[in-house]
């Protein structure tokens, strides 16, 4: 069979060195995917339990990850345990919205303080405001107009551990990311009520987890002053109904829309208005991408240097969710191709799938639009052949913007949106 | 003089806290010369799974980088007598062979 050029693409991107592993997880995954489909969901076997990592990912990550429990959440896939950083399984995308405890975990810093919801306190000024102003819990719930948006929430280093090369980094596989129904009050009301001055130019974030080391950069970003205002951005106090979980920001953080999570502050206790572009670490040093090299419409124009920008908005993405990569399909038989899809929320337009390998695209079917912030789900159904079957899933957006078949390097792993690719076989 | 005080209280500090941390953190690094200072320093600020997860694609000036980070933007009260030990350990255990 002639290889196509995608194919080709692809298959550089799943990096030669690691064959022999990706070969071994393969075959793990094919028998708890066949063992699972003849169980009863009571009676799984061992085999079931193995670390789902996404093939690509690297070997270190293959001997080390676990999956493992936090508390108040199921078991995820433990990258690291201080700070902790878990990612969420594959097969829970499956679902347009991910559940709480199945959200992943991601922290910089290590003393995460259990905060109390009595005590809460968020602390609203800085020079770039008329006042200032605290509120409590209760404050914000009855002071405030509460809103609600579905919206992605996605690492900037989603998929680092797929960079080619590798890079530094918390190595994460496909689920540094998930998608939630988030209900608060705008940033935007809290920030007006103390009065906005037209010199404000970023709003500085920060949390109440703090490093273990005085001489470590605690964990504060910045947003400019229109993303802040921009009607979308919350402070979410609950998350699908429900309060937010500590691992993913009890009891408030901030949710904004379109951008990647590391400006999502959790555990939000202050948020002051600034004139000047804040120069902290975690934003003069790190989340930077190199200019030019994404096709992204938002600009964070206060922080930009000659080299590089800050990460603003999230590339066009998609999973396939089913079938299972290494699943045994029944030749001649209808399989329905599922997954989702998102952007930095102009709004996915198309998604296109491949069963062979990308020689031909046919377009899949949209689910329920939950609003162009959200995970789009899509479906697309075909009847295999027997034999092996690749494939692959592509999405495009509102602004025509769609994912790529390498990886675009850069030197943090940063806006992975490579084309995803499925292997199954029919017999 | 002082310097070296102050080191000495942070890692007190760490010392005491370690135990509880230690036995929610069941990472196994390789045996080997130096593996000692390697969990001593980098447990002070993280969990020991940071450096198998990623390996083993840092060669040596990759992990030299990654140290001089640790020590500089982020502070770890690192001894300099260490660093080589510590190089050493990750270079021959963590690194492509």
């Amino acid at each position: 069979m002639a290889r196509s050029r995608v194919f080709d693409g692809l298959a550089s991107h799943r990096q030669p060195e690691y064959n022999g592993i990706d070969r071994r997880v393969f075959l793990q995954t094919a028998v708890a995917v066949g063992a699972v489909a003849g169980m009863s969901s009571l009676a799984r076997p061992a085999a079931a339990q193995t670390v789902p990592l996404t093939p690509g990912v690297p070997a270190g990550v293959r001997a080390e990850a676990t999956l493992e429990a936090l508390k108040g959440k199921r078991k995820l896939i433990k990258l690291t345990y201080r700070p902790p950083n878990y990612e969420t399984p594959l097969a829970v995308f499956n679902d347009a919205i991910t559940p709480n405890d199945a959200f992943f975990v991601r922290y910089h810093v290590s003393d995460i303080p259990e905060v109390a919801a009595a005590s809460w306190r968020l602390k609203i000024g800085g020079e770039g405001l008329n006042g200032v102003a605290e509120y409590g819990l209760s404050d914000l719930k009855s002071g405030f107009e509460q809103v609600e948006v579905t919206a992605v929430c996605q690492c900037s280093g989603n998929r680092r551990g797929l960079s080619n090369p590798h890079v530094q980094g918390v190595q994460w596989g496909y689920g540094a990311m998930g998608n939630a129904r988030w209900k608060g009050v705008r940033l935007r009301d809290v920030l007006n009520k103390a009065g906005v001055k037209k010199e404000a130019v970023e709003i500085v974030i920060d949390g109440a987890d703090k490093p273990l080391v005085d001489k470590t950069p605690d964990f504060i970003k910045s947003i400019p002053a229109w993303k802040a205002l921009d009607e979308n951005t919350l402070i979410a106090l609950e998350m699908n109904g429900a309060p937010l979980p500590h691992w993913n920001g009890f009891p408030a953080r901030l949710i904004v829309p379109g951008w990647t999570g590391t400006y999502w502050m959790k555990h939000l206790i202050s948020v002051q208005a600034v004139t000047k572009p804040y120069g902290g670490f975690w934003m003069a040093a790190a989340y930077r991408i190199p200019n030019g090299k994404f096709p992204l419409v938002d600009r964070f124009i206060s922080q930009e240097t000659a080299a590089n920008t800050p990460i603003t908005e999230m590339v066009v993405n998609s999973l396939i969710t089913a079938p299972a990569d290494g699943q045994k399909l029944r030749a001649g038989g209808a399989v329905e191709v599922k997954g989702i899809a998102w952007d930095g929320g102009y709004g996915i337009r198309q998604v296109e799938v491949s069963t062979n390998g990308g020689k031909s695209w046919r377009p899949a079917t949209l689910g329920r639009d939950l609003g162009r912030f959200s995970f789009r789900q899509w479906s697309y159904r075909f009847a295999p052949k027997a034999g092996t079957h690749t494939l692959l899933a592509k999405a495009t957006n509102a602004m025509g913007a769609s994912q790529t078949f390498e990886a675009i390097f850069n030197p943090a792993g940063y806006h992975h949106n490579v084309v995803h690719r499925v292997d199954v076989v029919a017999a | 003089m002082t310097k070296t005080l102050l080191a000495a209280a942070a890692f007190a500090v760490f010392i005491v806290a370690a135990p509880a941390l230690a036995q929610d953190e069941p990472v196994k690094l390789k045996d080997g010369p130096g593996k000692d200072a390697v969990q001593a320093a980098c447990s002070a600020c993280h969990s020991l799974d940071y450096i198998p997860m990623n390996s083993p694609f840092l060669d040596r000036a990759r992990w030299d980088a990654a140290i001089k980070k640790m020590i500089g933007p982020f502070g770890a009260p690192i001894d300099e007598r260490d660093v080589q030990v510590i190089l050493d350990y990750l270079a021959r255990n963590y690194a492509p062979q």
